[in-house]
């Protein structure tokens, strides 16, 4: 189906008016593609079964542009929750979505969102089982916001939580960070620069299931550093733990031209976000073979232990520099904002 | 990367760290002039590496923090009048009198955050029916993009474009921290990026008037530690001359073109320096031919004033004479939250990076 079938170029505040513009609109795009048994049923809500104890995640999608090198925001919607899920160490099954139109978004670039919505749900095997429009006046949004809420089993052998964090264990990223968030900056407005960095927004539910399978309880940790960067979610868990931690500087990795980009712009790698990227702090012994089975993965080519949990300097985290030196990493406080010279 | 992995490595700050070891027979009051410097110094964990007698102060080369209440006030009372206002990114989260840029902006007005001027022209070029103002705030460093934009702006015809101006000079304020009474340093770090735009020549008469030494040095690791040996060799030996540890950027006279772009928009004028005060020729100010890019002109706020903060000593810490951590507010009633003083704010501020950085 064209566009032209639609009838309309751009979504108006009629689509979101529950009347016959928005079945209309339901029909021909949204229940058409994610068709499934139970958003078929067309109803409120849809009713499922998950066995054993379930991992629910909410997230707020409201990045811009909201087409980038790498990706949309589609894409990121379900990529997002999906990994939210996976972080408590479950197997994310089913999403609900929700959207937030402003009038006047362009039916295609609604289309590709849609496309890139459905084929990050299949890739990562979750169905979208309810979900919900809304159409805003021009002005009271941002083109499109996106909701979705992710439910998923928990893995059998998991026992993810902070409380298990134990001094000694070692902090392991499974690759490159920082590539989102630079992606993202080298497009907005007033900052932009020429670079191939590309966004590496994906999924990363099965390698934390396989992780889980091999190591099940020995792994104790998992998040995703996304807004905030790795410093703001280390230093929250250094806080919430009360126990140190050290990374090592010369071990977080970094893609040359993200390092060069942030160089320029003068921005700490180490705050910038991240999706597609994950944390996980797991017991000593483990750590090496970890590493080895994420780099099987493509999604955990470049994983590196960063760091370790210690006795010293509790609720902090160290970061010891390349050269010898020792600093403190804190949370972020704001949003990062480049320098002036 | 080139020209900046080698300057970053273990065995060359190793060597420099260990010669000033050996160097070093009494204590020196090294200061840094650049707050890029402050922060390279405590980002990296320089402070505690070195030996105890050398004591790192420093200057007052942030100049977000330099930068005088009024100026933001007036940047925020454009803000709200309906002019675009450009700025660069760490400018915007600084307290003026009654609020930041920042919360101008959640207000309703139409902040920019901006690298570069030029950028600002081309949204006044965008937006023919509005005014575009970009708060040139700096050092040396960044007057020659400041004045291009201007050259720019005149050159397309823009009627709607003018600079909100606070440029200061970085040997004036030299000067004015050497005559203080309470003045106890040794030697200088001279600021790299700003000798890379003006030189250093206009330095050899500092130094022999003031017998100290001054070394012009950069911001990586190994050039910090590199320049502070040259400080230490040079007072060890009772010796007060210009040294350029810098020398893959800097070159003795600077950079000519840039220096004739500032030469053509500004001319030397007296300057209010935050914390400290006004300084005798310590800044730039648009010539007289240039006037109507001149937005304190433009928009009749010249006469704005406004009153410190009583509870911040940031006077004291950009003159060198305290530390932030010997602040009484010091991470309790100012932190990057909820700031009382700049140096606090910017990333170059050496509170913040106290703050961030140091387990001090």
């Amino acid at each position: 189906m064209d566009d032209s079938e639609l009838g309309f170029d751009t979504i108006n505040l009629g689509h979101g008016s529950g009347g016959k513009m928005t079945r209309d609109l339901l029909d021909k795009l949204i229940f058409k593609t994610f068709s499934n048994p139970f958003i078929d049923q067309k109803h409120d809500g849809s009713v499922v079964k998950i066995d054993g104890e379930i991992a629910i995640s909410t997230d707020s999608f409201v990045v811009s542009p909201i087409f980038f090198k790498g990706g949309n925001i589609g894409e990121l919607a379900i990529n997002g929750t999906v990994n939210d899920v996976a972080m408590c160490g479950a197997i994310p099954k089913y999403l609900s979505l929700a959207f937030i139109i402003e009038e006047g978004l362009k039916i295609v670039e609604f289309r590709e969102i849609i496309q890139s919505i459905k084929a990050a749900a299949d890739r990562s095997r979750v169905l979208i089982i309810t979900g919900d429009t809304k159409v805003v006046e021009r002005g009271k949004g941002d083109k499109i916001f996106i909701n979705t809420t992710g439910f998923g089993e928990v893995h059998a052998k998991a026992k993810i939580s902070t409380g298990r964090i134990g001094i000694g264990d070692k902090i392991i990223v499974n690759g490159y960070i920082a590539q989102h968030g630079m992606a993202i900056m080298s497009e907005r407005e007033g900052l932009a620069f020429e670079s191939d960095i590309v966004s590496d927004t994906t999924n990363v539910n099965f390698l934390v299931k396989d992780l889980l399978d091999t190591f099940g309880d020995k792994i104790h940790f998992f998040r995703d550093p996304t807004r905030g960067g790795v410093a703001s979610v280390l230093s929250e868990i250094a806080t919430d733990t009360n126990k140190g931690i050290a990374i090592f500087e010369d071990q977080i990795p970094l893609e040359k031209q993200v390092a060069a980009a942030c160089e320029i712009l003068g921005l700490d790698p180490l705050y910038v976000a991240n999706e597609g990227v994950f944390i996980t702090i797991v017991e000593a012994e483990i750590a090496d073979h970890v590493i080895l089975l994420m780099r099987k993965d493509e999604k955990g080519r470049n994983a590196v232990c960063i760091g370790e949990v210690t006795v010293d300097h509790p609720a902090k985290v160290v970061m010891h520099s390349s050269i010898g030196g020792k600093r403190i990493v804190s949370a972020l406080i704001g949003e990062q904002l480049p320098r002036i010279c | 990367m080139k020209y900046l992995t080698e300057y970053r490595n273990l065995a060359d700050t190793k060597k420099y760290l260990s010669l000033i070891e050996k160097t070093v027979t009494r204590p020196w009051n090294i200061m840094e002039i650049c707050g890029g410097q402050t922060h390279g110094l405590v980002r990296n964990g320089i402070l505690d590496l070195l030996p105890e007698k050398v004591r790192m102060i420093h200057g007052p080369g942030c100049p977000v923090c330099v930068t005088p209440l009024n100026l933001i006030d007036k940047a925020i009372e454009l803000l709200e009048n309906g002019v675009i206002v450009c700025s660069f990114g760490d400018m915007i989260r600084v307290p003026g009198s009654k609020k930041s840029l920042l919360e101008a902006k959640s207000n309703g007005g139409d902040l920019r955050i901006l690298y570069s001027p030029i950028e600002a022209v081309k949204i006044a070029k965008e937006n023919p029916t509005k005014e575009v103002v970009f708060f040139a705030v700096g050092f040396e460093t960044t007057a020659p993009a400041n004045a291009l934009s201007v050259l720019h702006a005149e050159h397309e015809g823009l009627g709607n474009y003018s600079i909100l101006v606070s440029h200061v000079l970085v040997p004036p304020a030299m000067e004015a921290i050497l005559d203080d009474e309470l003045c106890n340093i040794d030697a200088f770090l001279g600021a790299g990026h700003v000798c890379a735009i003006m030189g250093f020549e206009e330095y050899y008469p500092l130094a022999k008037k003031y017998k100290i030494p001054i070394v012009i040095t950069g911001f990586e690791p190994v050039d910090l530690v590199h320049g502070i040996y040259l400080a230490v060799c040079q007072l060890e030996k009772g010796v007060h001359e210009v040294k350029n540890q810098y020398t893959r950027v800097v070159k003795p006279e600077g950079n000519k073109v840039a220096k004739e772009v500032i030469r053509k928009i500004f001319e030397v004028g007296n300057r209010e320096w935050r914390g400290i005060g006004e300084i005798p020729n310590s800044g730039y100010q648009i010539r007289e031919a240039y006037k109507k890019y001149d937005a304190e002109t433009k928009f009749g706020i010249s006469h704005m004033k406004a009153p410190e903060n009583s509870d911040c000593i940031a006077g004291e810490i950009l003159r060198g004479i305290k530390k932030p951590n010997q602040c009484s507010q010091f991470g309790k009633k100012c932190t990057p939250y909820n700031p009382l003083g700049a140096p606090m704010v910017s990333s170059e501020g050496a509170c913040a990076a106290y703050y961030h950085f140091s387990n001090n």
